[in-house]
């Protein structure tokens, strides 16, 4: 076996086109493995401990930068040579191809003067660059859907302002889905329409919130992705009121959920000023929020002058609210039923070894992380993470868990240069095989998330990492309680039945919604405290 | 008189693609009208240089 690596210097190609290209080749036989990834200083590393570029000290290799690609190959002599050689075309833009015939226009102004009718600027690029091109947008009279993360809160706060000014909305930074128009954006689950109208931070919490919905038989009208600092008082909610503005004029909408972190204490008092007169009924759904945090000052939260506000701490909260208010049945399933969730608990402790006592959750979605870490706090549970919810401990490495650690693998120190998790499994497949081989680890807590940008088998992804790690656990003579929630519909690509039902036959116990999972885990958690101090 | 953003929620949008191509892809499947950009890191990558590029421009 032998590795390569093949540089070119300025050559840029997405991640997401990077990881289909390095799936192909190796693909091919006679080679082990392929990556094709952005010379980002952390890919490098990655490369670099797996032995290429003569473990980092080969000088074309360790002076590449995050704007030349590299292409990492292992295998047989003969099968490296021959794609090294024909490196260029495995790099070509293959079944793109077609759409490359006529010339792309490779600047935002020049793609504007040939079809004046484009809208809505979809915008990915490396955070560096993605002000820029944001910028760019909105000056060509685009709204703007900012995928990007790594944006300064100074940049994004000149984007907005400058959009407001111009009657624009900038959904981002760090935004992951939105549903427009009918039209489901970035990482959108296939829901039916409806006439719930959703404003959101970022990805996840939207996308488990619509799925719900969906669940329960009621559909999404629109969804307004904000970023996650809108509501900071550096940025002081600026998509999130424009959203609220339209939302409330929009006539298929009849009623708005507004998801957020718990927002900054100036925007605090604007939001629950604007809230209060909205026309329509409001569920406000404030994840992490301290207990009595969430009141309005000076209001009850329920009086809202026009419309009705009804408070929520999590998503299912939120759901259920939602539906009730409509007048919609059905969503008792999403209430915790305290009692049967300690008599599943009780059975899963019962299998552990005593060494067992720890709980890592691997999350692919960060609003789930940051929402299990609420779950927790409410329970007088502590856990440390890479993205720490006030009171939690931050993790001092994030490539290592310590003692209970809740993960956002697609934070980003995970994503720079690579594809997020809910695309490729492969960063948090690394991390469960990990966590597996820990003979303290009791429960994993993991997220599956659907939909047309994800993955075309998360589960599958995973799965065998999960049997591996399930059985190193059982030959230690215990058990590894692995506890799922799948975040999708029967209509995403996926299915959301196959999904569940492959996680059932390797044992996981699945719950119908992330704040369930997190919810049998807190059982879980708590009887181990008790089994500890029993002995 | 309908805001932009108004407009935004009542029509189709039709989008542009900067960056990751496959945000576009399953747009354009999904029926939508999508435009490509062949986006590359301006001023050889250099975000500083492109800012001062821009200025001049």
């Amino acid at each position: 076996m032998v590795r390569t690596t093949v540089i070119r210097k300025n050559r840029y190609l997405d991640s997401v086109f990077l990881m289909q290209v390095a799936r192909r080749i190796a693909g091919q036989p006679g080679l082990r493995d392929a990556s094709a990834l952005m010379a980002t200083e952390a890919n490098r590393k990655v490369l670099a401990s797996l032995g290429y570029g003569d473990g980092g000290r080969d000088a074309d290799f360790a002076t590449a930068g995050p704007n030349d690609l590299v292409l990492a190959i292992e295998g047989e002599a003969a099968a490296v040579a021959a794609i090294a050689a024909d490196a260029d075309a495995w790099l070509a833009r293959g079944s793109g191809a077609a759409s490359m015939a006529a010339r792309e226009p490779r600047t935002i102004p020049e793609a504007v003067a040939g079809r004046p009718d484009c809208t809505l600027a979809v915008i990915s690029v490396p955070g560096e660059h993605a002000a820029r091109e944001a910028r760019l947008a909105l000056e060509a009279g685009l709204h703007v859907f900012l995928f990007s993360s790594n944006v300064s809160v100074e940049d994004e706060l000149a984007l907005k302002t400058e959009a407001r000014r111009r009657g624009l909305l900038v959904m981002g930074p760090d935004c992951g889905t939105a549903y427009l128009g009918g039209a489901g954006i970035g990482f959108a689950n296939a829901v039916r329409p409806g006439s719930i109208g959703i404003i959101g931070p970022s990805g996840t919490g939207m996308q488990e919130f619509a799925c719900l919905v969906h669940r329960f038989g009621a559909g999404i009208s629109h969804g307004i992705g904000t970023g996650s600092r809108d509501l900071s008082d550096a940025i002081g909610g600026i998509s999130t009121m424009m959203g609220l503005d339209a939302l409330e004029a929009d006539p298929a909408t009849r009623l708005i959920a507004v998801i957020s972190k718990p927002p900054g204490e100036a925007t605090t008092a604007r939001l629950w000023e604007r809230l209060r007169r909205c026309a329509k009924p409001v569920v406000l759904c404030l994840l992490g929020a301290e207990p009595g945090a969430i009141e309005a000052p000076g209001a009850s939260p329920l009086a809202g002058a026009e419309g009705t506000i009804h408070v929520a701490a999590t998503l299912d909260e939120a759901v259920c609210l939602a539906l009730e208010e409509l007048g919609l049945p059905g969503s008792a399933q999403l209430r915790p039923d305290g009692e049967a969730l300690r008599r599943q608990a009780a059975f899963a402790t019962g299998q552990l070894a005593p060494e067992q006592r720890h709980i890592r959750g691997l999350f692919a979605g960060g609003t789930l992380c940051y929402q299990s870490q609420a779950i927790f706090r409410r329970a007088g549970l502590a856990v440390c993470s890479n993205a720490p919810l006030s009171g939690m401990r931050q993790l001092p490495d994030p490539w290592v868990s310590l003692g209970d650690s809740f993960v956002d693998l697609g934070a980003g120190l995970f994503v720079e240069g690579r594809p997020h998790p809910m695309i490729d499994a492969s960063l948090r497949r690394e991390r469960l095989e990990q966590e597996g081989q820990d003979p303290s680890v009791a429960v994993l807590l993991l997220d599956f998330i659907l939909g047309a940008m994800s993955s075309g088998d998360p589960v599958g992804g995973l799965l065998e990492a999960i049997l591996g790690a399930q059985h190193a656990a059982i030959r230690k003579g215990g058990r590894l309680c692995v506890v799922a929630s799948v975040c999708g519909t029967e209509d995403d690509p996926q299915g959301l039945q196959n999904q569940t039902r492959a996680l059932e036959e390797a044992g996981v116990l699945v719950f119908p919604s992330h704040a369930l999972a997190a919810a049998f885990c807190v059982e879980v958690m708590l009887q181990l405290r008790n089994r500890k101090e029993v002995h | 008189m309908p805001t932009k953003v108004e407009n935004l929620l009542q029509q189709r949008p039709v989008f542009l693609i900067v960056g990751v191509r496959g945000f576009g892809e399953s747009l354009r499947d999904a029926g939508h009208q999508v435009v490509f950009l062949d986006w590359s890191p301006p001023a050889g990558g250099d975000p500083k240089l492109a800012a001062l590029l821009d200025d001049l421009l």
